[in-house]
Order: C-alpha cells, then sequence, then structure tokens
C-alpha cells in the first residue's frame, strides 16, 4: 500500500516553506483598530461618538489652559490680558494659592511648618502602607501625630512629650502586667498613664518656653490644609474605635452588642452634616458650663463618630470573611478573647480589610468640604468665601474649582490607585 | 463558647470568680458596661438640663405650630409665610424625597450604561468610561454640586435675552426656556376628566406586568414563547390614546411664557434643584457604574459558555443566565447607593435648595433658636428613612440569597 503511493508521488519537498507573512490587515495596529475599534457598525458609531466626545473635550479645554493668564493682580486686569482668547484667569490661583492651601490666617512666616508635616506624613504612612520596608520606621510612625500636632499648632514641644510619654508608660506597664490578666493590665496601663500625664503635667507648664513654636490657633486653620488635617486625624483615630465596634458587634454579650449596633446604625443612618450640625449648635450643651471646646475639635470628636461607624462595618465584615476553624483553632489552642482577637483573628481581619478601609478613608476626605457648610474655612469654604467674595476675584469660578477639583483629585486617585495595588498583591498571595 | 470550659465547682461562692470564672465574667463586664452607659448618659444629662437652666431654655417642640415666616420657592404642596414650621419641615422633607427620586432614577440609568459601556470591546469607549468613573469618583460631590450650580447661575442666559425682536437665546422647541432662574417646561394641565386618562394609564402599565408574567408562565407550562415587545408597546399606548380623546381631551399642555422680567406659566425646575439633582445622579452614577462592572465580571465565562452550548440567543443568556446571577452582586450595593443619595441630598443648603435640611435645619433652626429639637427631628427623618429602605433590603436579599442546602 504505502509502496504503491511513494512511487506514484513524482515530486517530494525536502525543505520546509518559509512561513508567509500574515494579510497586513491581521497585523499589528490595523488589526487592532479594526477589531477593538471597528469590528461592527454599532462599534464603529460607538468610536466616531467617542472621537468626538475627546475631539470636543481638547477644543474646549485646550485654548482654556493654552492661553490662560497665570500673572494679573484682579480679575480685570485679567480680563485684559484674556481678550477674547477664550482663555482662563488663572492668576488667582497664582495669586492666592497660600490661602487656598492653609487658610487666610495662618501667619504666612509659618507655612513651612504645615508643609514639613505634609512631607513627614508620607514617610510616616510608609512602613504601614508598604510590608517590605523595614519596621524600624514603624517607631517615626508613632512618634508622627505627636510630631505633626507641635508643627501645626506650636507651643512648646514638651505638651506633646509629655502626651507620649503618658502613652509610653501605660504601655510599659500593659506589657508588665498582661501575663497575669490582660483586663486588669489596661486598667493599670490607664492608672499609669494619667499619673505620668499628672506628673508632666506640672513640668510642662513651668518650662512652657521650651521649643516653642509660635502657637496657632485652631479657627486660625483653613484652605486644603484643614482637609489634610481632619481627613487624617480623623480616619487614625476611627481605626481603634472601629475595631473595638467591630467586636462588640460581633460579641457574644447581648448588652454590649446591642450598645456597638444602635451605635453603628444610628451613625450609618443620618448624613453627615446633620452630624456637623451637632457639633456646630447642640454637642457644647453636652459639656459641663463654662468649658468652650474649639469647634475644630468638636468637628473632630463628630466626624470621628461617623467614620467610626462606616470602618466598623468594613471590619466587621472581614471579621465574618474568616474561616470559623481560626476562631475554633484559637479557642482550642487555650488562648482567652484578648489572645485570641490580638493574636489570630485581627491580624487577618485586619490584612483582607484593608481595601475597604482605604475606600472609607477616601470617601471621609471628601467629605471634610462639608465642614465648608458650617462655616468653616477649608478649601471650598475658603474659595466661596473670601475668595470669591472679595472684589478683586469675584466672577473666577471656573479656575478656583478646577484647582479644588484638581487636588482630590490627585490626593483620592492616588490612593485609590494603591489601594487597587494593595489588592492585586493579596489576592496573588490567596491563589 | 468559652462560657462553658470550667466546670461547675462546688463550694461557696468568691467574689474573685466574678473576674476569673468565665462563667460569671461576661456577667460581670456587661454589667460594667452597662453602668458606664447609664453613667455616660446621665452626666450628659445633667451637664445638658444644666445648661439649658443657665441658657433659660427647655426642651419643647411648641415651635413647630407658630408660623415660619419665610417663603419657600419649590413648593409640592400648599404653603405660605404663615404657615407653621412644621408644615416647613413637611415641604422640605417633600423636596428631600423629590430631589431624591429624581437623582436615583437617573443615577441608575448613568451607571448601568456607563458600567456596561466600560466593559464594552470598544477600546475608545472603555477608557471614555474610566475618565468619567475616576474623575467623578474622586471628587467630592461638594463641588460637583456648586460646579453645576454655577453653570446654571452663570452660563445660562437671563429671562430678558428672550425678549426683543431679535433675542439672543432662544427657547428650544419653542417650549424648554433655559434661564439662570430655572429650566421652564410645559406643564400638563388636569381639566375635568383627566383623572380618566391617568387611571386608564396607571391600569395598563399594571397589564403590562400581567403580560410579561403570563408570557412566563405560558413558556415554564408549555414551552412556547408568546411576543412581548409589541404588545407592551400596544398596552401601553393605546388605551390612554383612547380614553384621552374619548374623554375630550381633558389633558392640554401649558407652555411658559415671556412675561415682565421672567418666564411665567409651565414648570419652573429651579438652578438648585437641577445643580443637586445632577450633581447627585453624575457623582453617584460613576459608583453605580463599577457595581454594575463588578457584578457583570462576578458571573463566571462558564455560565456565557453554558447557556451558549443550550442554544439560547445572546438576548436570553444576558436575561435568563448573566442578569439573574449579576443582579444578586448588583442590587445590595445599589441599595446602599440609593441611601448615599438620599443623604448626600442633605447638601442641598449649600445651594440653597429649600430641602428638609434646609428648612428644619436651616431656617427654622436660626429663627427659633431650637437646636437640639431640630437637629433631633432632622436625624430621624433620615434615620427613619434609612432603615425602612434597609428593611426591605433585608428582604430582599433574604429572597434573593442563593437557597444553599
Amino acid at each position: 500500500m504505502s509502496d504503491t503511493q511513494t512511487n506514484s508521488i513524482a515530486f517530494v519537498r525536502e525543505t520546509q516553506l518559509p512561513q508567509m507573512d500574515p494579510p497586513p490587515g491581521e497585523t499589528g495596529a490595523i488589526k487592532w483598530v479594526r477589531e477593538n475599534l471597528f469590528s461592527g457598525a454599532f462599534n464603529t458609531i460607538m468610536t466616531l461618538l467617542g472621537v468626538y466626545v475627546i475631539y470636543s473635550l481638547l477644543v474646549g479645554v485646550f485654548p482654556w489652559f493654552y492661553n490662560g493668564v497665570w500673572t494679573a493682580s484682579d480679575v480685570r486686569e485679567c480680563r485684559e490680558l484674556i481678550q477674547d482668547t477664550g482663555g482662563g484667569c488663572f492668576a488667582v490661583v497664582a495669586e492666592r494659592w497660600q490661602q487656598l492651601l492653609f487658610g487666610f490666617q495662618y501667619p504666612s512666616d509659618q507655612y513651612w511648618r504645615p508643609t514639613l508635616a505634609f512631607v513627614l506624613l508620607f514617610v510616616a504612612a510608609a512602613p504601614v502602607l508598604f510590608s517590605h520596608l523595614p519596621r524600624k520606621m514603624l517607631i517615626f510612625t508613632g512618634a508622627y501625630p505627636f510630631l505633626a500636632f507641635w508643627l501645626i499648632w506650636g507651643g512648646s514641644i514638651l505638651s506633646p512629650v509629655s502626651a507620649a510619654l503618658g502613652l509610653i508608660v501605660a504601655y510599659l506597664v500593659f506589657v508588665r502586667i498582661e501575663k497575669y490578666s490582660s483586663s486588669g493590665a489596661a486598667f493599670a496601663g490607664l492608672v499609669g498613664a494619667v499619673i505620668t500625664w499628672t506628673i508632666t503635667g506640672f513640668i510642662t507648664d513651668a518650662l512652657s518656653g521650651v521649643l516653642a513654636l509660635e502657637p496657632v490657633a485652631s479657627r486660625d486653620m483653613g484652605g486644603f490644609m484643614l482637609n489634610m488635617i481632619l481627613g487624617t486625624i480623623c480616619v487614625s483615630l476611627s481605626l481603634p474605635i472601629g475595631i473595638m465596634l467591630a467586636l462588640g458587634r460581633q460579641s457574644h454579650l447581648p448588652i454590649i452588642k446591642w450598645m456597638c449596633v444602635v451605635f453603628i446604625e444610628f451613625v450609618r443612618g443620618v448624613p453627615l452634616i446633620t452630624l456637623l450640625f451637632v457639633a456646630n449648635v447642640v454637642l457644647a450643651y453636652f459639656f459641663p458650663p463654662g468649658t468652650a471646646l474649639d469647634l475644630i475639635l468638636r468637628v473632630i470628636i463628630m466626624i470621628t463618630l461617623f467614620s467610626s461607624a462606616y470602618i466598623a462595618e468594613v471590619i466587621r465584615g472581614a471579621l465574618a470573611a474568616l474561616p470559623r476553624g481560626q476562631y475554633e483553632a484559637a479557642d482550642s489552642l487555650g488562648l482567652d478573647y484578648a489572645q485570641s482577637m490580638r493574636l489570630i483573628i485581627l491580624p487577618q481581619a485586619l490584612k483582607i480589610s484593608i481595601p475597604g478601609i482605604v475606600n472609607v478613608a477616601v470617601g471621609l476626605f471628601k467629605d471634610t468640604t462639608l465642614v465648608s457648610v458650617i462655616s468653616m474655612f477649608d478649601l471650598v469654604g475658603m474659595i466661596r468665601g473670601p475668595i470669591l467674595s472679595s472684589t478683586d476675584w469675584a466672577g473666577v469660578y471656573w479656575e478656583l474649582w478646577a484647582f479644588a477639583a484638581l487636588l482630590f483629585f490627585v490626593v483620592c486617585y492616588g490612593i485609590s490607585q494603591y489601594s487597587q495595588w494593595l489588592e492585586r498583591k493579596l489576592q496573588t498571595g490567596h491563589r | 463558647m468559652t462560657t462553658l470550659s470550667d466546670p461547675p465547682q462546688q463550694g461557696s461562692f468568691k467574689i474573685s470568680m466574678l473576674i476569673n470564672d468565665t462563667r460569671y465574667r461576661s456577667y460581670t463586664f456587661q454589667a460594667l458596661a452597662l453602668a458606664l452607659l447609664i453613667l455616660a448618659a446621665g452626666y450628659l444629662g445633667s451637664n445638658l438640663a444644666q445648661n439649658l437652666r443657665d441658657a433659660g431654655l427647655n426642651i419643647s417642640y411648641e415651635f413647630l405650630g407658630y408660623p415660619a415666616g419665610y417663603d419657600i420657592n419649590q413648593r409640592p404642596i400648599e404653603y405660605n409665610s404663615q404657615s407653621t414650621h412644621m408644615r416647613a419641615s413637611i415641604v422640605g422633607a417633600l423636596n428631600t424625597l423629590i430631589v431624591a427620586f429624581l437623582a436615583c432614577v437617573s443615577a441608575t440609568v448613568i451607571g448601568v450604561v456607563a458600567g456596561v459601556l466600560r466593559l464594552s470591546d470598544n477600546w475608545i469607549v472603555g477608557r471614555l468610561m474610566s475618565l468619567y468613573v475616576e474623575a467623578f469618583r474622586n471628587v467630592p460631590v461638594l463641588i460637583w454640586i456648586i460646579i453645576i450650580f454655577t453653570i446654571t447661575a452663570n452660563v445660562f442666559p437671563q429671562p430678558s435675552a428672550f425678549r426683543g425682536d431679535e433675542p439672543t437665546a432662544s427657547m428650544l422647541f419653542g417650549s424648554f426656556a433655559f434661564t439662570n432662574r430655572g429650566v421652564f417646561t410645559p406643564a400638563p394641565v388636569f381639566g375635568p376628566g383627566g383623572w380618566v386618562v391617568a387611571v386608564v394609564f396607571l391600569a395598563s402599565i399594571a397589564s403590562i406586568f400581567w403580560w410579561r408574567g403570563h408570557v412566563k408562565k405560558v413558556l415554564y407550562d408549555t414551552g412556547r414563547i408568546l411576543p412581548t415587545f409589541l404588545p407592551s408597546l400596544a398596552f401601553f399606548f393605546i388605551p390612554s390614546i383612547i380614553a384621552y380623546f374619548v374623554m375630550g381631551r381633558p389633558i392640554t399642555m401649558e407652555y411658559p411664557e415671556l412675561k415682565g422680567f421672567n418666564f411665567s406659566g409651565g414648570l419652573n425646575i429651579r438652578g438648585s434643584l437641577i445643580a443637586l439633582w445632577f450633581a447627585l445622579a453624575i457623582y453617584t452614577g460613576a459608583f453605580i457604574a463599577e457595581n454594575v462592572r463588578a457584578g457583570i465580571l462576578s458571573v463566571s465565562k462558564g455560565q456565557t459558555e453554558a447557556a451558549a452550548a443550550l442554544g439560547l440567543r445572546p438576548g436570553r443568556i444576558m436575561n435568563l443566565v448573566i442578569l439573574p446571577q449579576a443582579l444578586r452582586v448588583i442590587i445590595p450595593p445599589l441599595i446602599s447607593q440609593y441611601l448615599n443619595i438620599t443623604k448626600n441630598s442633605s447638601l442641598a443648603i449649600a445651594v440653597g435648595y429649600m430641602d428638609l435640611t434646609g428648612t428644619l435645619g436651616g431656617i427654622t433652626l436660626n429663627q427659633t433658636g431650637r437646636a437640639i429639637e431640630s437637629v433631633l427631628l432632622l436625624m430621624s427623618f433620615y434615620l427613619f428613612f434609612s432603615l425602612s429602605i434597609a428593611a426591605i433590603m433585608n428582604v430582599y436579599n433574604n429572597k434573593m440569597k442563593l437557597k444553599e442546602r
């Protein structure tokens, strides 16, 4: 059979033919364009529409930006310079950027202080955000809140140092006694802190001039700085409160559970703005007569409560997502509740809840603009109040709002990109 | 669990067991927590009483019955400046519900379209939608509200621009006027017998749902596929049109006309409502787009392939296989976005839209000085609203939950 066939073939090619190039329409850019942009009638229409949208965006924005005026002393001079070119009056940003960033009452020769605090924020946050950095940097993270307080509010360095000292004493006492009883240790730590604060209180009063920066009152804070201050302080304060609320909500003790549930559902059910009204007009009634708390402090209290409820829900989700076996394994090792939470459950739960917490943080940071409604001069408040109502810059809306939107976009987009990066990184660990 | 780990001991009860014995410890902690709570509440309450006494105030809701004395520019119900604060609050609450409803509907439409388009094969459209989502999600909604309000107040022409032989602005289709005092649109006027047409229209919508249910039943019982689209269309238009002409055209349109310095007649949608509505819709639409995208991506590709292997057409694959599974993922975050819209609508106060926060939490609070009462009422309204929607959502979730055995 095979013999006859071999004989019947007149020609056998001995070498393989070189591969031919694919047809020009099936490779490279043309293929990509055809498949992604013009694969059908509907798709072609969509592409053309998309191109038109991009074109009109560019036509609208490009001359506005390109012909923009960056140096002028007021809006009239600006309009003269622009003529009919359709450019924007960015001079308002160039002229008032300090007010936009720091508010209009922060002493201008002290701008380096919030700036330095802002730069150091990245150093402090880095070891928390990126786990491959040296763990020693966490020491700086711990010291940062006190340093930032000293830099921004000024005054003697002794008061933040004594506050830190009290916490350190509390921690040392806690670690000593913890092996006997964790609740007893917590109580002893508290006592230790209070004693330390009382003692250092006398010293700080006596030496109030040591390493003192010019003090700045809370009501002088403003601009984007105020948004940053509120955002960072409230998120960091609400983390521990949120963790405790989440644990309380998952707890088997009915009274504690219901206290947490009521608090969380109440806070999540009302708009932030009503809580800010509480901070503005109601909260003062609940303090002992004669105490006058700063508005900024009252706002921090309310925003912290607000975000802790949301963070509690995120962490509760993470706690519920952990496999049951983790809880049982912790119990079977003979760990008590505090130990099992601290050593087994929370490290895992917090790890998987980081993206959710970051989302809450971004949302909260955006919500800090609401303080402009209760007449605080944050970035939005600065624009609506002192700048747009001044005779120099009345009517320059778009440039200012674009600047504000850009600032928020940069920060929030940056944080959400980090969160997505982290999510990808954590996912590979589980697959 | 741990409460049962200590064996019951014979002998007397010792005080130390309250801390060390796991059976009693939970009671100790709870009693402690309760005592702390009562103590804190008592402390705050006594401060409150003391402060109120010092200021010569008391807690009373009588002010709700006093005349409000201020005007509200958007009144869904009868209201004038002599009406009570109570009525002003109700008008405000209705305005909240109006803007929340409008924004929820528009945000859903925008979000679904953007979410589906973001998954499209078309590269340019996909990128554009990502741009939209990222740009709107990462900028505070308050800034968007103010930007859109600035557009309505500064870009739209004044009513006087529509006047004269050569007006600089003209009405869209001769009936829509975009001015810096709001958008004027034609308004329907119900003559005698108009309600019959409205009832017929509602009944025909109900019958569309009935028809769709019937089609499904026939499909499951016999396997026959009845048409749905054309009958629905017929149900929608024919009875209402017949009723309209039979009743002698009772519903007419009232068109806005330029009188004096402003338009009159028709429906005036204020710039503040437009700003709030559009800003909330576009902002929340970006979030909904992400939820929709996540929902569609959560249905594994195998489902589509399996449905195709069964011989289903693409439209039916979407309707019968993908959507029911995707909706299970999409609906819960969608509902919480609706709640967010309702809560964010309180930002109305920034652009002067008279919602509940603007009336009860704004002018009423400032006029009467009843801060505690006003804020408490304000919070209870939002809380009641949120909790009722959350309750409905729980019922829905339980219904849609995967039935596991």
